[in-house]
């Protein structure tokens, strides 16, 4: 039953706004930079998650004498899942928190990250199935959000 | 079960609905305008709204081309898509055409493809690169120069074999391709019309029939993992000087629910060390700008009841995520950095 739940989830997000494959989740934003980060961390904490921390690549790069357009990284979670997966889970350390890397491209913002379900294949522990079908769906819908802005 | 099977049908219901209304704008925006930008004007993938391709490339070459993707150059086979939804795409994007589609004739051409090859090594080579690779990285906006309006496109690659008839490679040879780098053959080269019918027949040798695209993903495990016989505290200070042995830079580090609870509360069992070396993520993301997934380049320790291990993502699992061969190359280079890291700081 749960993988004929992951099928429809599947089917369902080919009919959606933001481009979905197997393994990634794209959007393409029509607002400028800033202001996609600023609705995407909005629709992040909107969605119950806290943002814990932003990597600036942009800026890394900029430093090492790299010309490069904006180009960040953010990072978020929920408290007790991610103490509760490292607890239970260690071996999905090196995916937490959750990321989604977002670049200017011109005058528009894409974003782009691992569709959650992919875990599924990575991880087929029972426990986790239906964690990663949460994630999913609330990752699709902070996209959307941020496809959305106008 | 009732109660599932009746949120099933909703939901099929919702779904055939959907498709019912969807028309080839809507399509393109869902599926393809990340890449190719919502008004074709290119992106990570290349420009669709351009004449001068648009006047060359039959509905039936676009059809094929989302139906079949570039394996190992990012734009994926598009299989959730039927024909109609991907006669409705291509019909939109010869919106933007001028003009009826070009109408080619399907008669392949019988050329002498060792000869072919010869020309093709003298003319073509240095833009599509051996066996018509095609050009390095992807798109426009951030992984190459902006001047440059298309990458070479990878014309011995499967995808576009099975989707170009040998007419359409002849046209575009021919007569070259206004506003991009390719030249006309003929007027700009000097080659005969049979000479282009060499190289055509060569390129087609190159063709191999279809195979599925299945992944290999499951030969991977996600995660490469490490004991280590040292404290969590030497073990992190093992993996900065590994790192810094491999040419890193140390970026921070930091606990794993850093940003989550206030710095006093922070967990002491695992460690996260960032790390970066500027020159390979350039050269990364000029193939391939949609990896963020894999940044900043990363290794947890991590303490469990006394006992200590190291581990990261495993690059080689995740590289199939994008359809890029250009990036698996990297990736299985990271791949064994990350391993030569993790032996180095738990010898």
């Amino acid at each position: 039953m749960k993988r004929l739940l992951l099928i429809i989830l599947l089917l369902v997000s080919s009919h959606a706004n933001a481009l979905v494959t197997d393994q990634l989740m794209m959007v393409r934003s029509s607002q400028s930079f800033p202001e996609t980060m600023a609705t995407l961390q909005e629709a992040i904490a909107q969605q119950g998650y806290k943002l814990s921390r932003v990597q600036r690549v942009d800026i890394g790069l900029t430093r090492s004498g790299y010309q490069t357009d904006k180009y960040r990284i953010v990072f978020f979670g929920k408290t007790d899942e991610v103490h509760q997966l490292t607890k239970q889970h260690p071996d999905l350390v090196p995916y937490l928190p959750l990321k989604i890397a977002i670049f200017a491209e011109g005058d528009e913002t894409l974003l782009i990250t691992a569709n959650p379900l992919a875990f599924a294949k990575m991880y087929p522990q029972k426990d986790l199935q239906r964690m990663f079908q949460r994630w999913y769906k609330d990752v699709k819908h902070i996209l959307e959000v941020v496809q959305n802005a106008e | 079960m009732a109660r599932i099977i009746s949120q099933i049908l909703l939901l099929c219901f919702a779904m055939v609905s959907t498709a019912m209304g969807e028309t080839g704008e809507q399509l393109y925006l869902d599926n393809c305008s990340i890449c190719h930008g919502n008004e074709g004007q290119g992106g990570v993938g290349i420009p669709l709204a351009l004449s001068s391709f648009l006047n060359q490339a039959p509905d039936e070459y676009i059809q094929r081309t989302i139906r079949y993707g570039r394996p190992g150059r990012v734009m994926p086979a598009f299989t959730h898509l039927d024909d109609k939804q991907i006669k409705l795409i291509s019909q939109f994007v010869a919106s933007w055409r001028k003009g009826p589609s070009p109408v080619w004739d399907e008669t392949p051409i019988k050329g002498n493809p060792q000869k072919g090859e010869a020309l093709y090594k003298q003319y073509c080579i240095s833009c599509h690169h051996a066996k018509g690779q095609g050009g390095q990285g992807t798109g426009l906006k951030f992984s190459r120069p902006k001047e440059l309006p298309i990458s070479a496109p990878g014309i011995g690659n499967n995808g576009f074999l099975h989707s170009a008839t040998d007419q359409m490679i002849k046209q575009v040879a021919m007569h070259g391709r206004k506003g991009t780098p390719m030249p006309s053959a003929i007027r700009d080269l000097g080659l005969k019309e049979s000479q282009v019918d060499d190289i055509v027949s060569y390129l087609r040798s190159l063709q191999k029939p279809l195979k599925s695209t299945q992944q290999k993903l499951d030969e991977e495990p996600p995660v490469l993992v490490y004991d280590s016989d040292y404290s969590l505290k030497e073990t992190v200070a093992n993996l900065e000087r590994a790192a810094v042995g491999m040419n890193f830079r140390l970026i921070r580090n930091q606990a794993l629910d850093y940003g989550f609870v206030e710095a006093e509360k922070e967990s002491t069992h695992e460690e996260i060390v960032f790390f970066c070396n500027f020159n390979f993520l350039y050269e990364a993301l000029k193939l391939d700008p949609r990896i963020g997934m894999f940044l900043p380049c990363r290794i947890t320790a991590v303490e469990r009841n006394g006992k200590v291990q190291v581990m990261s993502i495993n690059p080689k699992r995740l590289s199939h995520f994008f359809n890029n061969s250009e990036l698996d190359q990297a990736c299985e280079q990271m791949h064994d950095t990350y391993t030569s890291i993790m032996e180095d700081a738990t010898l």
